[in-house]
């Protein structure tokens, strides 16, 4: 079978942790990396920056009808999702309990992107989900003080 | 030297099918669920596989110990789902939560006790001063070919565990092992469902090892149930884990922070280390935690935990495990199907 | 630069068809222009073709040598380029015409384009398009065509108001045209309700707010205006050329809601006439799904930004409004085959100003405009024609 492998593993640490690139000359940040930077192109000081991956919905679809690759994923939310630090990405929002909305804040999963049939490599990477603020504190003070209770 | 675990995370994917429903398609009784002690499990999501949820849970112990990863000197991920025969999961894993790459890595398979059997690797490796930090991982996104008894509690969840000696949030006392060849369980090479045998899985392969390792590791410390605040015993349903507590002694009370196959099933590889991370979710600093696992084939790993002040500083940093319990989101088993690919296209 | 003109227009069929090849229908276009244009093949100094995947549509590459081959035009050796820039390939061809015969390099020129579609499954097809978008970082996560018009429509109907009934008329009217054009791939009337009750593409869009797969090919054949009444009774005056560029994925535009490539390359073609928006007649404009066309209308200053569905909803651009837009019946109803589409809507604004066209013929037509849009916007050209 063909592979993609070379091309796929070229793009690990961006589509696993979202490694762009930032403009320390404009001060501007760019995912995908860009090797030239718009504003000052040859002038520019790029250097490496990994995004947080928290980011806002600008603008989302709902895919019922999708190519071949993807359509046992249907129906699947697809989002452009503008990052903290500014660049707007393409990115699925994996199925949630909230509706998906424009202006909901979201955060990074690791999903499975892709596989190559049954045979070839499977391509892992970054999803959205909606950001939820940790609960944890609640929940633990609420377990403690019922474990209190039953001493 | 004192080791043991640094910090821990967990992921349970938020779908659940319930009991009932598996039983509906079947044919099978009513009182299913409650032969079991199992009445949902967890399911996982169309992209998701031992590999993302190993990711997930590894990136969540180490955001909860505020850990550079870059201190990752080994990681070992126990699964018995990996989605590639050959070819690491633990790779994935170390690229995704961003180690350097001067670390060593295998995967493991110990049917649901590569989790366990990964812990003590890295506590080898770390005890010894070869590495200060180790990543030991149980995932599983398990399988039970439809209508066989396994699909009832056959479930997906991972935790990770970092291992280390500073900055300790629990010490890991001591273990013990218990091994034999017994195949009480098993999945051929290229086969998508495990098989079996039966009855023959609980008497001569669960409770035989689990009770020697128990008994041995409890021999060694010179420690009795009674010295333990908890106690959590591998879970492949609800019903053995308590009867295996009675008969080494501990009281439902102390394995109850810990049992959560009723609501979750079997999550295999994490199983028990799921239990674990739920019981230190609540216990308090100088509590003691008894932890045995129990892998077909077979095999059970008994730790003696002390939880430490630390545990205090870094517990609500990352979701708990009644978080992703709490956040559950039912299927209907054609549903089910399709997430678990058991429809062919 | 010398003044450019069309001398002779045609085109096939569009639609499913089942019973033709590429080079069937790349030689049948051909020979309609040719003989429109009353020339002879060694009068042809060069040739252009639309073509955007020949290599995933027919597993065929190198489309230049092989529609020289099939025009008969092998054993003269006439030079033949394919050019590419996906959805846009048509007008891409037109304006690499234009700028050879403007140039002086060539005298007559044929400007073509050819799409074969359906030799494919859907879901093949589908992703050979979707190879216009940003395959890395679009397509990779799941994106498809649909899905980047739906996000567009998802933010213009919340910015503008912009109902899915404003965008389903787009379809209605461009049936309603498409009726009156025998090339049309689709001679059939819909409704609002139909388009609403169609499958769901991808939300908010319906099968029905989407342009079809499709087969056929055009060609138009160029000459300097100077020497153009000698081949034409009715030349047609291409008096504006535009072309721009944009970023290649969605994601990384100024603004979702506005093509700033038709924005650029409308505002270069205007210029070039020395036209206003307001004095065009008639204008074919890239509707491949239903909020394109609102999207075009307003992006080419028809009308203001947020206005172009309720312009739509009210009429202005049926036939019988003060502006026409895609009387052809556009890529929704004629069809878009993707290579052929630049050059239909060349023919379709020549028959216009030439008053040819029949039952959807404009009244007065003095200025029409032709909008080709590649992608999501990454390429769009313009051209404005005049009698």
């Amino acid at each position: 079978m063909t592979t993609q492998a070379p091309r796929f593993w070229r793009s690990i640490p961006q589509r696993y942790n979202l490694l762009g690139t930032h403009c320390n000359r404009c001060n501007e940040y760019f995912f995908p990396p860009r090797n030239l930077c718009p504003n000052c192109r040859r002038g520019a000081h790029l250097e490496e920056y990994t995004f947080k991956g928290t980011g806002t919905i600008v603008t989302y679809t709902t895919i019922y009808n999708a190519t071949e690759e993807f359509e046992r994923l249907t129906p699947y939310n697809l989002a452009i999702i503008q990052l903290d630090e500014g660049p707007k990405i393409t990115g699925q929002i994996i199925s949630c309990s909230e509706e998906v909305k424009i202006g909901m804040r979201v955060r990074p999963v690791f999903r499975i992107l892709g596989k190559e049939g049954d045979r070839g490599i499977i391509y892992y990477g970054t999803k959205f989900a909606p950001l939820i603020e940790p609960s944890c504190l609640e929940s633990a003070e609420g377990l403690l003080n019922s474990a209190k209770e039953s001493d | 030297m004192v080791s043991g675990i640094v910090s821990y995370g967990v992921y349970i994917p938020r779908f659940r099918i319930r009991v009932d429903e598996i039983a509906r398609v079947w044919g099978d009784g009513d009182d299913i669920s409650e032969g079991l002690r199992v009445f949902e499990k967890s399911v996982p999501d169309l992209d998701e596989d031992a590999v993302t949820i190993a990711v997930e849970a590894a990136r969540n112990a180490i955001h909860r110990g505020g850990v550079d990863p870059k201190r990752i000197g080994a990681i070992y991920a126990g699964s018995e789902s990996h989605p590639y025969a050959v070819k690491p999961t633990g790779t994935i894993v170390g690229q995704a939560v961003c180690t350097s790459s001067s670390y060593t890595a295998a995967d493991f398979e110990f049917a649901c006790k590569a989790g366990t059997a990964a812990i003590q690797a890295c506590l080898g490796l770390v005890t010894s001063n070869l590495i200060d930090l180790g990543l030991a991982i149980g995932s599983d996104v398990s399988q039970g070919a439809p209508g066989d008894m396994l699909e009832y509690t056959a479930a997906a969840g991972g935790a990770a565990y970092l291992i280390g000696s500073r900055d300790l949030a629990a010490e890991i006392e001591g273990f013990y092992s218990f091994t034999t060849d017994t195949p009480d369980f098993w999945r051929r090479e290229g086969m998508p469902y495990p098989e079996h045998g039966g009855r023959f899985t609980g008497e001569p392969a669960y409770f035989k090892h689990v009770t020697n390792a128990a008994r041995g590791l409890m021999e060694r410390m010179g420690t009795e149930p009674k010295d333990y605040d908890y106690a959590v015993f591998h879970q492949p349903n609800g019903k053995f884990p308590v009867r295996v507590a009675k008969i080494l002694g501990f009281s439902k009370k102390q394995i109850e922070p810990g049992l959560i196959v009723p609501m979750i099933g079997n999550t295999y590889s994490a199983s028990c280390l799921i239990g674990l991370a739920a019981t230190l979710d609540i216990a308090r600093p100088g509590e003691r935690i008894f932890v045995t696992s129990f892998g077909s084939g077979a095999g059970s790993d008994a730790f003696s935990i002390r939880v430490l002040d630390r545990i205090d500083d870094i517990r609500c940093n990352a979701p708990s495990v009644r978080d992703f319990i709490g956040n559950a989101k039912y299927l209907d088993y054609a549903m089910y199907a399709k997430h678990k690919g058991k429809l062919r296209i | 630069m010398r003044s450019v003109s069309i001398i002779g227009v045609g085109c096939t069929k569009f639609g499913e068809r089942w019973d033709v090849s590429l080079r069937d229908m790349i030689a049948e276009a051909g020979v309609l222009a040719i003989e429109d244009a009353e020339i002879v093949g060694e009068q042809i100094d060069a040739l252009y073709v639309g073509n955007m995947s020949g290599g995933r549509f027919i597993e065929q590459e190198h489309i230049g040598a092989l529609i020289a081959d099939c025009a008969g035009l092998s054993r003269l050796h006439v030079p033949s380029t394919r050019v590419e820039a996906a959805c846009a390939s048509g007008g891409l061809a037109l304006r690499q015409g234009i700028l050879s015969v403007a140039s002086g390099y060539s005298d007559i020129v044929i400007a073509a384009g050819v799409e074969k579609m359906t030799d494919v499954s859907s879901g093949t097809a589908a992703d050979a398009l979707a190879a216009a978008a940003d395959r890395e970082w679009e397509c990779f996560f799941g994106a498809t065509f649909p899905a980047l018009y739906a996000m567009m429509a998802k933010l213009h109907m919340r910015r503008y108001g912009t109902t899915h009934d404003q965008m389903a008329q787009v379809a209605v009217k461009n049936h309603h045209h498409a009726c009156m054009n025998p090339i049309a791939q689709y001679h059939m009337e819909i409704s609002i309700e139909d388009v609403n009750k169609s499958p769901m593409v991808a939300d908010p869009l319906h099968v029905l707010d989407c342009s079809p797969i499709s087969d056929g090919a055009a060609a138009v054949v160029l000459a300097p205006t100077d020497i153009a009444r000698r081949f034409s009774d009715t030349p047609i005056k291409i008096v504006g050329s535009g072309q721009a560029s944009d970023t290649l994925a969605l994601h990384d535009r100024r603004d979702l809601t506005t093509l700033d490539a038709t924005v650029h390359a409308g505002r270069a073609a205007f210029r070039q006439a020395g036209i206003e928006p307001r004095q065009v007649d008639v204008a074919e404009v890239h509707d491949c799904f239903t909020i394109a066309e609102i999207l075009a209308i307003e992006d080419l200053g028809f009308v203001e930004k947020g206005q172009g569905g309720k312009a739509t909803e009210e009429g202005l651009t049926a036939l019988g409004g003060t502006l026409p837009i895609n009387t052809s019946g556009g890529l929704k109803a004629c069809g878009h085959p993707v290579g052929a589409t630049g050059i239909k809507q060349a023919y379709e604004i020549a028959l216009q100003l030439r008053g040819e066209a029949g039952k959807r013929q404009v009244d007065e037509v003095e200025v029409g405009l032709a909008h080709n849009v590649g992608g999501s916007g990454g390429t769009a050209l313009v051209h404005i024609f005049t009698r």
